[in-house]
């Protein structure tokens, strides 16, 4: 066939900032989200979780709670068939051997975090199931916990699980550091520390399971992963094919609806009761015992030479990931492999640890461990370059890696880099500089770059698959198994299915994230829908549109590479068109299918050795720059951001107003990580349970977001787009760290940057 | 107890739990999910309603003190079928990622425009300070209010 679509002069829908279907539902609230669901005979469940970090559970007593008036069920660690829930991927690690990650559904003898699920309540009513849940009897013996990373690998450290502390390492060692380091003309020092952040969804975790009529367990959720299905199956000892995941639109998810949440316990609920189970998660649990983003403790050393290219990078990371594993190890990987920036660096060492601690478990949220490198390596950067009086887009323009470097794992970097061109361009969107209002208000601007991989990690094989179909009156149907997070993936979806078929947004159904009816597509996470799903949407159309054609260029005459499909109709070169149904039709005579199911297959790899740098890690990376302007008012410490500009390399934007939304809303994310964030936990008790302590910005704490979108026209998703959920998040707290020193001289290494920390590295303090 | 209220134009009297609020009456007794539940404890705006016409966070208001008063829902902006010209506008400018805060983001800002009909930026964000949105940072629930507000989607 003709690839009448492959070149972008012909591009006509994809590329268009077209109406998200929707957003039009969403403006008069016709999504049904997770709890906006009810069924007959439906009972609301509870949990119990520990009040502990660390405690043997020396008695569980639940007859008084079964024995309420209007309880249906009450669960413990004995009534789950299988109690043992996978949070594994494939993958080895360096040092500690294959990964074996699980937690319990529910607490045996031990719980290892504060808000560990202890037991389940389901009841006629939300108020008797909390009220059954206080009437469970549990005595704990608190027994002896660590809480910081580094207690937790000192000799002696209680152990959080059987086995030592150390739950993964990754190592790299490419050139001779130490050499290179003494060799540099500069050699800059610095220590950095991450917070703990939540996801913060406006929607908490939430679903409603039932036993449908053919006895399908089916489960409908808020979540980033329908695959999650099997799991729930292990867990209840079913068939995989018995029990169906249903997706709903999410009220946000950011990874933190990409492990199991509330699945198996409705799976159980449902199953023990036979009754449909509702659960919603309150802010407080949700804020309590989700697992969140890893605080990191960040050391590097820097070398660079009179010409401010970097000639060496030592970098030493460990990060916490809380009482269970989850996907620490793969998030500490992606900070492995970012470790030392879209740089071309000859010598760089990383030495990455892990360590099990009795806080809250750590796990994927947006960035996944290659956005708090980002906070180190761009501040090092900066100190570099003021060091040798460069400016900061000068020192990023030398040490950009180009096509074909290599990284220090071994991957060669195959599509374009476009980091001088972004931070030229974020730094001019920020405009003429702002006027200082008052001798103690400084303003200053700083510029940070990233780079985050999308798609998964090539050893795992990743594909997607799609099914599009035309119903007889010539209306289109997509279905994928994509969850939709907010992000437009849906109807990203129909734009590609529209440009390839011809047809009418309008005229598009598209169904997505079903277990049981859409064909499989992966997980919502990893930057990876638009690139997976987006593909797998593409090669399904255009193999559907190729079978249809053939059949055109028989009723027509000539030749199906000379026919088109535009405005819901087939078009010859010479002006003559063929109606979609009349097309149709004749499939339907002569035993044409009207539907194709697609598959996509990722490319894949075999694991690498971090350590000896042998290949490639991730399919490929989406590049940034971030630029910001802020105010320090050098009497109070209070930083104002005047003007913020986030430029990145989406290859092409396939819808141009929701490539901006990802980037205004993950800069925002970010500078909410930069300047306020942080889930306060002191020996393992969360003090930040509510959205009144934990403080994530609002419309009045951030300035407006100048998305610079730049289209290289490289990628490996449909019509060369490169994923865009996860990178505007990485640079913004390394920005604004950049930019305060350029207004005060001082340089701040702990997140967030509140105006008491501005304060104290500004003197005002002791 | 009895809870009245006129909802969405409608006197309603409902049974109500002495301890129930509003956003509990409206989702679980009477089925309105067009208000959301976020935080339960007035900060996030999930939940906004129009109270006699002000914004308010109905997790903080006990059905049972209504007494008679209007209650306004997402629902209750429907015109013969159509979008309000500001949802246009959300829908328009971009304003609607995940949608979750999107019905309390509404409610708030109608509100607000009824008392500041010509707003700059930085008063309409002042304005919506009390709906947070976790998804669009923002810029563009501006430039969809301020679309609006200089009347380029028929609003007069």
């Amino acid at each position: 066939m003709t690839d009448a679509v492959a070149t972008r002069d012909a591009l006509r829908v994809v590329g268009q900032p077209v109406v998200r279907h929707d957003a039009r539902d969403k403006v008069v609230a016709a999504t049904a989200y997770a709890a906006d669901w009810a069924l007959p005979g439906m009972l609301h469940a509870a949990v119990l979780r520990s009040p502990y970090p660390s405690a043997r559970i020396v008695r569980l007593e639940t007859k008084r709670a079964t024995a309420m008036a209007g309880v249906a069920v009450v669960l413990t660690a004995k009534d789950v068939p299988r109690n043992t829930l996978a949070t594994d991927v494939p993958g080895q690690t360096t040092a500690v051997g294959p990964l074996r990650a699980t937690l319990h559904v529910l607490a045996e003898d031990r719980v290892r975090h504060q808000g560990e699920p202890v037991a389940l309540v389901a009841a006629e009513t939300l108020e008797l199931a909390r009220d059954a849940v206080e009437a469970i009897e549990v005595e704990y013996e608190v027994t002896p916990g660590v809480f910081t990373p580094e207690a937790a690998l000192a000799p002696g450290a209680p152990p959080v699980h059987g086995t030592g502390n150390l739950l993964a390492q990754w190592r790299i060692a490419r050139g001779d550091v130490a050499k290179a380091l003494a060799g540099a003309n500069v050699v800059v020092e610095g220590e950095y520390t991450t917070q703990l952040v939540d996801a913060a969804y406006l929607e908490p975790e939430s679903g409603v399971a039932w036993i449908d009529s053919d006895g399908v367990i089916t489960i409908r959720l808020s979540t980033q992963v329908i695959e999650h299905f099997r799991d729930v199956a292990e867990v209840l000892q079913v068939p995989q094919n018995r029990v169906r995941v249903i997706g709903t639109y999410l009220g946000g998810g950011f990874g933190g609806k990409e492990d199991v949440t509330v699945e198996a316990y409705l799976g159980l609920l449902t199953l023990k009761t036979g009754r449909p189970v509702k659960m919603v998660w309150t802010r407080q649990e949700s804020l309590l015992s989700r697992a969140k983003r890893h605080p990191y403790r960040l050391r590097y050393r820097t070398g660079a030479n009179a010409h401010g290219e970097i000639v060496a990078q030592q970098i030493e990371l460990l990060a916490d990931a809380g009482a269970y594993a989850y996907l620490s190890a793969l998030v500490l990987l992606y900070s492995t492999v970012t470790a030392a920036g879209p740089y071309r660096v000859p010598a760089v060492e990383v030495d990455a640890r892990v360590a099990y601690t009795n806080n809250t478990p750590t796990s994927a949220m947006r960035g996944f461990g290659a956005m708090q490198t980002v906070f180190a390596y761009e501040s090092q950067l900066d100190r570099v370059a003021r060091a040798l009086g460069m400016d900061p887009v000068a020192v990023r323009r030398v040490n950009a890696l180009r096509r074909g470097d290599t990284l220090p794992v071994g991957q060669v970097i195959e599509t374009h880099v476009a980091i001088p061109e972004l931070c030229e361009r974020a730094w001019a969107a920020l405009g003429p500089p702002t006027a200082s209002r008052a001798p103690h208000i400084k303003v200053g601007r700083g510029l940070a770059c990233n780079f985050q991989p999308y798609g998964r990690i090539v050893w795992l094989h990743d594909w997607a698959s799609a099914w599009v179909g035309f119903e007889m009156d010539g209306s289109l149907v997509v279905r994928c198994g994509c969850p939709d997070v907010g992000g437009g993936q849906a109807s990203s979806l129909c734009q590609i299915a529209a440009e390839v078929l011809g047809v009418t947004l309008t005229r598009i159904s598209v169904h997505v994230s079903d277990s049981a009816l859409t064909p499989l597509a992966g997980t919502t996470t990893a930057s990876r829908q638009l690139y997976m799903s987006g593909n797998a949407v593409l090669k399904t159309a255009r193999e559907l549109r190729a079978g249809l054609l053939r059949v055109a260029a028989a009723m027509l005459g000539g030749d199906a590479d000379d026919l088109d499909m535009d405005e819901d109709r087939v078009v010859t070169r010479d002006g003559r068109t063929l109606a979609i149904a009349g097309l149709l039709a004749e499939c339907a005579r002569v035993g044409v299918p009207r539907s194709h199911l697609g598959v996509y297959h990722a490319p894949a790899g075999e694991p690498v050795d971090l350590a000896t740098g042998s290949g490639k890690v991730f399919p490929d990376y989406t590049f940034g720059a971030h630029a910001a302007e802020v105010e320090v008012d050098t009497e109070t410490g209070v930083v104002r951001v005047l003007g913020y500009a986030a430029a990145h390399d989406v290859g092409r934007a396939i819808n141009p107003q929701s490539v901006e939304g990802q980037i205004q809303g993950g800069a925002v994310q970010g500078l909410g990580y930069g300047l306020m964030e942080e889930v306060v936990v002191e020996n393992g008790i969360n003090l930040t349970t509510s959205f009144a302590t934990y403080l994530i910005p609002t419309a009045a704490d951030v300035p407006d977001v100048r998305a610079v979108v730049v289209e290289s026209g490289e990628g490996l998703g449909p019509f060369n787009a490169r994923g865009i959920g996860e990178p505007p998040i990485g640079p913004p707290a390394a920005a604004i760290a950049n930019a305060i020193e350029d207004a005060t001289g001082a340089r701040i290494t702990r997140l967030p940057i509140t105006a008491e920390r501005v304060a104290r590295a500004l003197g005002l303090l002791d | 107890m009895i809870a009245r209220l006129v909802l969405n134009g409608r006197p309603r009297e409902v049974e109500v739990r002495t301890n129930q609020t509003l956003l509990e009456l409206l989702r679980d007794t009477l089925g309105i999910f067009d208000v959301k539940e976020g935080c339960d404890e007035g900060v996030c705006g999930v939940c906004t309603v129009l109270l006699d016409g002000r914004p308010v966070s109905s997790c903080l208001v006990l059905a049972a003190a209504l007494r008679g008063r209007a209650v306004v829902t997402l629902r209750g902006l429907e015109r013969n079928g159509g979008l309000h010209p500001l949802q246009e506008a959300f829908v328009r400018h971009g304003a609607v990622q995940c949608g979750f805060c999107t019905p309390g983001m509404l409610l708030t800002t109608l509100a607000f425009l009824e008392r500041e009909p010509r707003p700059d930026r930085e008063a309409i964000r002042a304005a919506l300070e009390g709906n947070l949105c976790r998804c669009t940072g923002y810029t563009k629930i501006v430039d969809a209010v301020e679309a609006y507000v200089r009347g380029e989607l028929g609003h007069d």
